[in-house]
């Protein structure tokens, strides 16, 4: 009788030292060097997800790569998702008219967001309601409950880009920021909808498709042609 | 003597990774202590004060109008900001910087938060810089330890009238 109790203690004394070398190893790796998770939506086609709903690619984020926050114009990032903002991170503050009108339009999404128990898709909608084809590329990581977008980096700091849709045509990168696009234009939401992304927000680099095996390849870094920069940061 | 040699190094190594993992999960979801620096969160928090900040309110997403926060810097990610929320997502705020001289209103975009510094005066915040996205907060400051005579929980805000009224 003895004896087993203490094979019993032995044993949970095991577990306990296993389970708590393990854990935060595993959480250390998850969130430092590189994660799994699966894209949903069709905003990055055709690089992921082509065959449409019905498929869903599963992407390797290597977090190691970007430790430094360092990101080439082509790659295809993660990051976390701000919310519909329909202006950029620096607009709703310089006040001009049709500003106004679009924080007031906003301060009622905000308003609605309050009583409604699904303030994320409300918003979403109030952007989908002024472009009607845009569509989330969502990225759900079993660990992280927040939501990723998944999205190619068109330009970097310093850079002026041509854009398609934004409410200027063309917007000069500010300082710490990103312009990020989906591939699949006119059903992304993307910089054209909320502006310049800081590079704070940046979550991992994808480098590989994992799953479905016959799709098992390296993500190329791959810049569209008509999509250079109008004018680069000089050196 | 070689095999001695080579498993106390290995059991270094192995002990260095796990202390190593077990701090990054520390400071990455519980919190640990911080050191602030710079003038603009005046008079609650001194230059080179050393405080306590948590970061589970952030994963709960329990962070409040008044709460003290560490946030990314939006134009510098390696760069830590220290200031205090004004607006949560859809609050009006008043954004007229000090030189301006009419008084200018805005609402907080959703997912965004509006961040001012308590010394109005000496504060590069979200009047400079607009709303911030709420996935650059990291923590919540609520505790100071360090200078003793000012230990204990952290004083509201001295600027009230910055917090919209609704």
């Amino acid at each position: 009788m003895a004896q087993s109790q203490g094979w019993v203690r032995r044993y949970a004394k095991a577990f306990c030292k296993g389970f708590f070398v393990a854990v935060p190893v595993a959480v250390t790796f998850l969130d430092r060097v590189a994660c799994v998770a699966r894209v949903e939506g069709a905003s990055m086609q055709p690089s992921l997800n082509p065959g449409g709903s019905q498929s869903s690619d599963v992407v390797l984020l290597n977090h190691w790569k970007v430790r430094n926050f360092e990101v080439q114009r082509g790659d295809i990032v993660s990051l976390v998702q701000q919310e519909a903002s329909v202006e950029g991170p620096r607009a709703t503050f310089q006040a001009s008219k049709s500003r106004k009108q679009l924080s007031g339009f906003l301060r009622q999404a905000g308003v609605r967001t309050e009583l409604e128990p699904a303030p994320n898709r409300k918003a979403d909608s109030a952007v989908e309601s002024r472009s009607p084809a845009r569509a989330l590329n969502k990225l759900r990581s079993p660990k992280n409950p927040e939501q990723k977008i998944i999205k190619r980096v068109i330009a970097l700091e310093g850079d002026i880009v041509k854009t398609i849709g934004h409410k200027n045509r063309y917007v000069k990168v500010p300082r710490g920021h990103i312009w990020v696009e989906g591939d699949h234009h006119g059903h992304s939401f993307d910089s054209n909808s909320f502006g310049p992304v800081s590079l704070g927000l940046l979550h991992a680099h994808a480098t590989h498709i994992l799953w479905p095996p016959e799709r098992w390849q390296k993500l190329e870094s791959a810049l569209p042609p008509e999509r250079l920069p109008v004018q680069r940061e000089e050196e | 003597m070689l095999r001695g040699v080579l498993g106390k190094t290995f059991r270094l190594v192995g002990y260095t990774i796990q202390y190593g993992c077990i701090a990054h999960c520390a400071f990455e979801y519980v919190g640990g202590v911080v050191m602030c620096s710079g003038p603009s969160m005046e008079p609650t928090i001194q230059n080179s004060d050393i405080v306590f900040a948590e970061n589970l309110s952030r994963h709960f997403y329990g962070i409040q109008r008044g709460d003290i926060v560490i946030a990314k810097s939006p134009s510098d990610p390696k760069s830590n900001i220290c200031k205090r929320v004004i607006g949560l997502e859809g609050d009006k705020i008043l954004t007229n910087s000090p030189s301006d001289f009419f008084k200018s209103h805005s609402y907080v975009p959703t997912g965004h938060v509006w961040l001012e510094g308590d010394n109005l005066q000496n504060s590069t915040d979200s009047r400079y810089y607009g709303p911030i996205p709420y996935g650059l907060i990291r923590g919540r400051i609520f505790f100071k330890i360090w200078p003793l005579s000012d230990f204990g929980f952290l004083r509201d805000s001295p600027n009230g009238h910055r917090f919209s009224d609704d």
